[in-house]
């Protein structure tokens, strides 16, 4: 998207050493700034510091994570997708449509993962197999399949899931640890593992760097596209059984606006948008980032649409300041 | 290469009547010229946008805040008119135009001189330049009866047969054409996307053109501020929410190509009409208006792969000819 193509990309002559370059790397910045924040919100109010209130905390966060670690993968391999909310919608009513006809809690997660993965195909065909452009496709897929579910439903809402549904979004698996943050977690681990520590990480990263390259090395570029869009839609899938179930019904206009603060997630973690660099770590700590900085505020009473002034100004101040700081640097030599 | 550009052009505007012909036969009365007004009418602001967001995506940029500038505007508009209702209309327009271009400009100039990736910057003030409007209003909402009658009038005069709210959208799609094909900016718009390297050869100014861009669409932004709070009488924190992607909808239904270098002022307008031909007329015939959403979903999908496949072909040419060369 930016013009970088005049700039040269240099390379060191030697690397630094490990513990400096970890001390001075995104994640570690963020953490600092998760810190301060986790220190002034305890010091704003009297309620923060307490496990309950900590644990309601994370249900700020823990759906929206999900997709955002499927996004950041997506987003080192240069593609995007902004039809994730959507796809929450149309599986959650699907799940409805299903509960109608007298599904079980089993048959109910089973039809919220099977959509996802139907809709992550979709975008995965669109993109792989027409040599699309994914921002334009999922564009497109987001209206689509949010506009399906205002067609099932219009200004109606599915509600009366089973009891035993709720566990997924309300249910705790040891003292105050929510079953979505035990989830959160596991796919976190799973994630960390898949970019980091396989063959397929490393052929995402090459086909963010540059995918013609990726291409005579061997990799097969559109398979691993494809399969980075069905995981995304599986990740969605999943957030929607979470979201659906601990809303306990079903609306058209479930999920709203999610694509950008899944993006903003992934941005903030310290992933580059135009594809190539990122680490799980950076995702996940950006998240609790967001989590707390939501939660806090929300403790002060602070509306939910002064929130998002704070979110914005620190989406383009945490990247904006490295760049201040590199060129200052630059100019004093 | 122009004449399959107009092709394209040409099928769209086909497409266009075919819909309202077919609509006419379900819905006999529907292509009357007053009809049709009334649609072009409707389709007027997304047009003005996006014309804005074509010169943006040429530069292969895209302009996410372009609604929330337009709120923004809107409501700082709406609120002067609410405390000062004798302040002529005019001088409105060029406060909202002027803080729109302000608004466009900061974007402008975080891509420019920090060299931050458009999409990013552009989400960040989507989200910004929302909550603003919260604070600014207190959460208040600016109700029909506190416009002044020559601040809601000014989008209603009608003159020869069509609003004024029609000719500003006709004066701006003239200014385009003239400014797309006849100066240097608008070819340096072309020139950026095209090929940014060979565009610092040719002695243009990347980062500045790309900043001249988001400027002009924030100008317009903040333009159409004005008119939609004038159009809709209300000013409120949900005016046009989501609106961007309608607008980015529109260019890329139009034939602009997301990644840089491809699109007309023709393409942008008949993108933003067949929206509003489709949006007329699913009421008229007895269609649900929730359907509209996947309905416009399914076009932009379509139209990006009609567009996708002659972009293909030609990517694959230039590989050809670069082993030719080699």
């Amino acid at each position: 998207m930016s013009l970088q193509s005049t700039e040269t990309r240099r390379i060191p002559d030697r690397l630094g050493t490990p513990l400096k370059s970890a001390i001075f790397s995104w994640p570690s910045l963020l953490i600092v700034v998760a810190v301060v924040l986790f220190v002034v919100n305890s010091l704003a109010s009297p309620y923060f510091l307490s496990p309950w209130s900590l644990s309601d905390a994370t249900f700020n966060f823990t759906e929206k994570v999900l997709i955002a670690l499927a996004m950041a993968l997506l987003i080192i391999a240069g593609e995007i997708d902004l039809s994730v909310a959507s796809i929450i919608a149309l599986a959650s009513t699907m799940m409805g449509l299903a509960l109608q006809y007298g599904a079980n809690t089993p048959e109910l997660v089973l039809i919220g993962i099977v959509t996802g993965l139907v809709c992550g195909a979709f975008n995965g065909f669109l993109v792989t197999g027409l040599g699309l452009p994914s921002i334009v496709v999922t564009i497109g897929t987001m209206s689509f399949f949010r506009g399906i579910s205002y067609i099932v439903l219009g200004d109606e809402a599915f509600k009366g899931y089973p009891a035993s549904f709720s566990y997924f979004g309300q249910g705790y698996v040891f003292w105050v640890f929510s079953f979505e943050f035990a989830l959160f977690v596991v796919c976190s681990l799973i994630y960390y593992v898949l970019l980091h520590r396989t063959n397929f990480g490393r052929q995402v990263f090459a086909i963010g760097n540059n995918d013609v390259a990726a291409r005579f090395s061997g990799i097969r570029v559109e398979r691993v596209k494809f399969i980075l869009f069905l995981l995304t839609g599986l990740m969605s899938g999943i957030a929607s059984v979470l979201l659906t179930s601990r809303l306990d019904s079903t609306r058209p206009s479930i999920a709203v606006g999610w694509e950008l603060e899944a993006v903003t997630m992934v941005v903030l973690g310290g992933v580059s948008i135009l594809g190539g660099a990122g680490t799980i770590q950076g995702v996940v700590i950006a998240a609790l980032i967001m989590g707390l900085v939501t939660f806090g505020l929300g403790l002060l009473n602070v509306p939910g649409i002064v929130m998002s002034i704070v979110i914005g100004a620190l989406l383009i101040f945490v990247i904006a300041l490295p760049i201040l700081f590199r060129k200052f640097r630059n100019r004093r030599r | 290469m122009s004449q399959f550009l107009k092709l394209r052009e040409f099928w769209l505007a086909v497409l266009i009547a075919a819909l309202v012909f077919a609509t006419n036969m379900r819905a006999p009365g529907f292509a009357t010229p007053e009809r049709f007004a009334g649609i072009v009418e409707d389709s007027s602001i997304l047009m003005i946008l996006a014309l804005g967001q074509m010169v943006v995506i040429l530069t292969r940029s895209i302009d996410l805040s372009v609604a929330s500038n337009l709120a923004l505007s809107g409501m700082i508009v709406a609120l002067i008119n609410k405390a000062a209702p004798g302040i002529p209309v005019p001088a409105l327009m060029l406060i909202a135009t002027s803080f729109g271009l302000l608004l466009g400009a900061l974007n402008g100039l975080f891509i420019w001189r920090l060299g931050i990736p458009a999409i990013v910057v552009t989400l960040g003030s989507l989200t910004i330049y929302r909550g603003v409007i919260f604070l600014i209003a207190g959460g208040q909402w600016v109700n029909a009866d506190a416009f002044s009658s020559s601040f809601v009038a000014y989008t209603r005069i009608e003159f020869l047969g069509l609003s004024l709210l029609v000719w500003y959208a006709v004066v701006i799609v003239i200014a385009f054409l003239i400014l797309m094909s006849r100066t240097s900016l608008g070819r340096s718009f072309y020139a950026v996307g095209v090929n940014p390297t060979a565009a610092v050869y040719a002695g243009i100014d990347v980062g500045r053109t790309t900043f001249y861009a988001f400027c002009l669409s924030g100008l317009l932004s903040g333009f159409c501020g004005y008119l939609w709070v004038s159009r809709y009488v209300i000013g409120s924190v949900e005016v046009a929410r989501g609106y961007e992607l309608t607008v980015v909808a529109a260019c890329v239904i139009g034939g602009i190509s997301i990644s840089g270098g491809v699109g007309t002022v023709a393409g942008a307008v008949l993108g933003a009409l067949f929206l509003g031909v489709i949006n007329g007329a699913l009421p008229v015939i007895n269609i649900s208006p929730f359907w509209q959403m996947a309905i416009s979903g399914a076009a932009i999908i379509l139209a990006v792969v009609l567009n996708g496949r002659g972009a293909k072909r030609g990517q694959r040419l230039i590989l050809k000819n670069a082993e030719a060369a080699a």
